[in-house]
């Protein structure tokens, strides 16, 4: 079952309908992400997701998005980020604007500005500009699914700040008053862990450690993202990636770089891994020259043979 | 549903259950703060309490927050699930916390200080080319000139963004309470836009010293630069930190804290009993990590370990220690005296170790060279990953 659209909202009640209804949308996840996943939605608690770049975490979100219907609001983290850039922010420009505006039109028609009235006004929402948390926090039909993207990238003090709105789903500026979201979106934060996010963030959450999948897994995922895929050839791919993943390279290749392997071979024609469509190839899964070069080195066939 | 009818065995409540685990994974050095407990009885009350699967997905989903905790839970959730039904006799608790040391005495990278030919001492009166010369080739008068250099040495930590805000002329953001205030003066028109920028905090710098006997040549003139480095915060609202690693670790940033640099290294070495000790680096930077590093002292900070990476320890546990350290921390830079010398190869199997984990490599045999370490704290240069 995946209802997109349909009227009653999508409410799993095992984890076995959140894989059924995410396979639905060409995302396979195993049994610890689904049950993740419910009780993530059920306790109306935020989904940490850590693990190797490549292991499909951003597709999480999206997939959710996917079954549930509604808003996908991503919020990009970056060194530096502060809560302007996250939350909210007046558009200063557009205030004075505004402001000689109703002056100039009011000069015009002779009477005195009422100085109380423009302030008020100044400090209405269209002079608000939404960032990400905001907009998260706004009603909707679907409570929207809000991607906190590589939170590791922040800083401490960023942290900080969105325990605060994870916790209590709601915010105050204080030109405004305190916005507080009547059905909190269902959060998805993700970590590649270049350094380590701080505890009390982690106990708010529900944290899941994403692994790459065995060959069983990544065999049915190339098989369901990549069109045109023969069985054999999706086989080779998901065992020559998960050897790759063994032999402690810069980048070991994720599931996103094993789909994109499949793809390039697909698109040659390829129906099974050669010596010269790996060579022609190897650029889609291994993203560092040092990488190519140590797997080239190796000579294909000994690659394609086995250790 | 409720999760009480899923109880067939006497225990008492079902929290009382629950907390059964977070006990077992206590024992094995996993934190587990109560409410995840209570999380984890919340989890079960939607997944159901029958299912071997779900309860244990429900119990890693809430109680486990770090990969490195996954062996240690599945060990403790066996356990605890093949024993669900027995009466939980308060004595069966003891998990035996398997902590397999693996003591490989076999040194094999060789006895690698100590061994190098010593290069010719170097007598130079001359204080230019002293700043560069071997600590460990300099005579006892030749030290104490270079000593008084070093407590010269001034540290000034980069700087690095804070929340706060404050008036900057070309800054990123207009300030529009003080634009307005300007304004009024020339009858509210807006004559010149007013602007912040981030206030800027120094970045806290922790260095941790290696006291054990292999560094004795240079441990002296670290600590001094220790010293030097610790009494400059006083002066700048600096935040600098100082250990001792050796057999343990030992926290100097209050003995440093005295003036004199001779009363000051006396106290210090009242308080490192293992001065020229054996060296446990892993054990004692674990310890660094776990008791001030994560709580706090390393988030954000350089770290920087003055040590030639000799260690007798697990190699596994001063593997974790660095990689968790490098997470952790904002930079992590390793001084090393030895990386001078001529055909130096970090072969020493601690410094091997750690390598990988380390953001900067850098000497530290001369007075020189600890004036570039100084340098590349102040200077805030782009990390290199």
């Amino acid at each position: 079952m995946a209802p997109t659209e349909s009227a009653q909202p999508w409410d799993p009640t095992t984890p076995d309908d959140v894989r059924a209804a995410l396979d639905g949308v060409g995302y396979l996840a195993d049994d610890t992400l689904a049950t993740a996943i419910l009780l993530a939605l059920r306790m109306r608690r935020p989904l940490f997701l850590e693990g190797e770049p490549g292991t499909g975490k951003t597709e999480v979100a999206k997939a959710l998005v996917a079954v549930r219907g509604g808003d996908l609001i991503r919020l990009q983290c970056h060194e530096g980020i502060d809560a302007a850039q996250a939350l909210a922010e007046w558009d200063h420009p557009r205030q004075l604007l505004g402001l000689r505006a109703a002056e100039t039109a009011g000069s015009l028609a002779g009477d005195r500005p009422d100085a109380e009235a423009l302030e008020a006004n100044l400090y209405d929402e269209r002079y608000l500009i939404r960032r990400p948390l905001l907009a998260a926090l706004a009603p909707a039909a679907v409570p929207p699914v809000l991607l906190i993207d590589e939170i590791d990238r922040a800083d401490d003090e960023f942290e900080a700040f969105l325990l605060e709105i994870l916790s209590d789903w709601a915010v105050t500026i204080p030109e405004l008053g305190t916005i507080r979201a009547e059905v909190p979106p269902v959060v998805v934060l993700t970590s590649n862990r270049t350094r380590d996010v701080h505890d009390a963030l982690k106990r708010r959450c529900l944290y899941h450690w994403l692994d790459h999948p065995d060959p069983e897994r990544e065999v049915a995922i190339i098989a369901r993202r990549v069109p045109g895929v023969g069985e054999s050839l999706a086989r080779q791919v998901a065992e020559q990636t998960a050897r790759l993943r063994t032999m402690r390279l810069t980048k070991p290749p994720g599931v996103a770089e094993s789909i994109d392997w499949a793809t390039a071979l697909v698109s040659l024609g390829a129906t099974r891994l050669e010596p010269d469509t790996l060579n022609a190839t190897l650029g889609a899964v291994l993203k560092y020259h040092e990488d190519h070069q140590r797997v080239t080195s190796m000579g294909p066939d000994q690659l394609l043979d086995g250790p | 549903m409720s999760v009480g009818a899923a109880l067939t065995g006497p225990p008492a409540t079902f929290e009382a259950w629950a907390d059964e685990l977070a006990r077992l994974l206590r024992t094995a050095e996993v934190t587990v703060p109560v409410d995840s407990v209570l999380t984890f009885v919340a989890a079960l009350d939607e997944v159901g309490a029958f299912g071997r699967q779900a309860v244990h997905d429900a119990a890693l989903l809430t109680l486990i927050r770090r990969p490195e905790d996954h062996a240690p839970f599945d060990a403790s959730f066996d356990r605890w699930w093949d024993g669900r039904t027995a009466p939980f006799s308060p004595g069966d608790d003891t998990a035996e916390a398997e902590v397999t040391v693996d003591t490989d005495e076999d040194l094999g990278a060789g006895d690698e200080h100590g061994d190098d030919d010593p290069v010719p001492a170097l007598r130079f009166s001359n204080i230019e080319r002293l700043r560069r010369a071997d600590l460990a080739d300099c005579t006892e008068d030749e030290l104490d000139e270079l000593h008084r250099l070093i407590s010269l040495i001034s540290l000034r930590p980069a700087d690095r963004a804070s929340r706060r805000r404050r008036p900057r002329p070309n800054g990123d953001r207009v300030d529009l309470r003080r634009t307005m205030r300007a304004a009024t003066s020339t009858g509210g028109e807006v004559m010149r836009w007013r602007h912040t920028s981030p206030r800027r905090r120094p970045r806290r710098v922790v260095l941790l010293v290696d006291v054990s006997g292999s560094m004795e040549p240079y441990a002296r003139a670290l600590l001094r630069f220790a010293h030097a480095a610790v009494s400059a915060r006083g002066r700048m609202g600096v935040a600098v930190e100082a250990f001792a690693l050796g057999t343990r670790l030992t926290r100097l940033t209050r003995e440093l804290t005295e003036r004199d640099p001779d009363a000051a290294l006396s106290l210090v070495a009242g308080v490192t009993a293992d001065y020229s000790g054996g060296t446990r680096l892993g054990e004692a930077l674990d310890e660094f990590v776990q008791r001030w590093g994560a709580p706090g002292m390393a988030r954000g900070a350089d770290v920087v370990i003055l040590s030639d990476g000799w260690d007798r320890g697990d190699p596994d546990v001063l593997d974790a220690a660095m990689s968790r350290l490098g997470r952790l921390a904002h930079r992590v830079v390793w001084v090393n005296p030895l990386r001078a010398s001529p055909g130096y190869a970090p072969l020493a199997r601690g410094m091997a170790t750690a390598l990988p984990h380390l953001d900067r490599f850098i000497d530290g045999h001369s007075v020189a060279s600890l004036e570039d370490l100084a340098e590349l704290l102040g200077g805030n240069e782009p990390i290199g990953r």
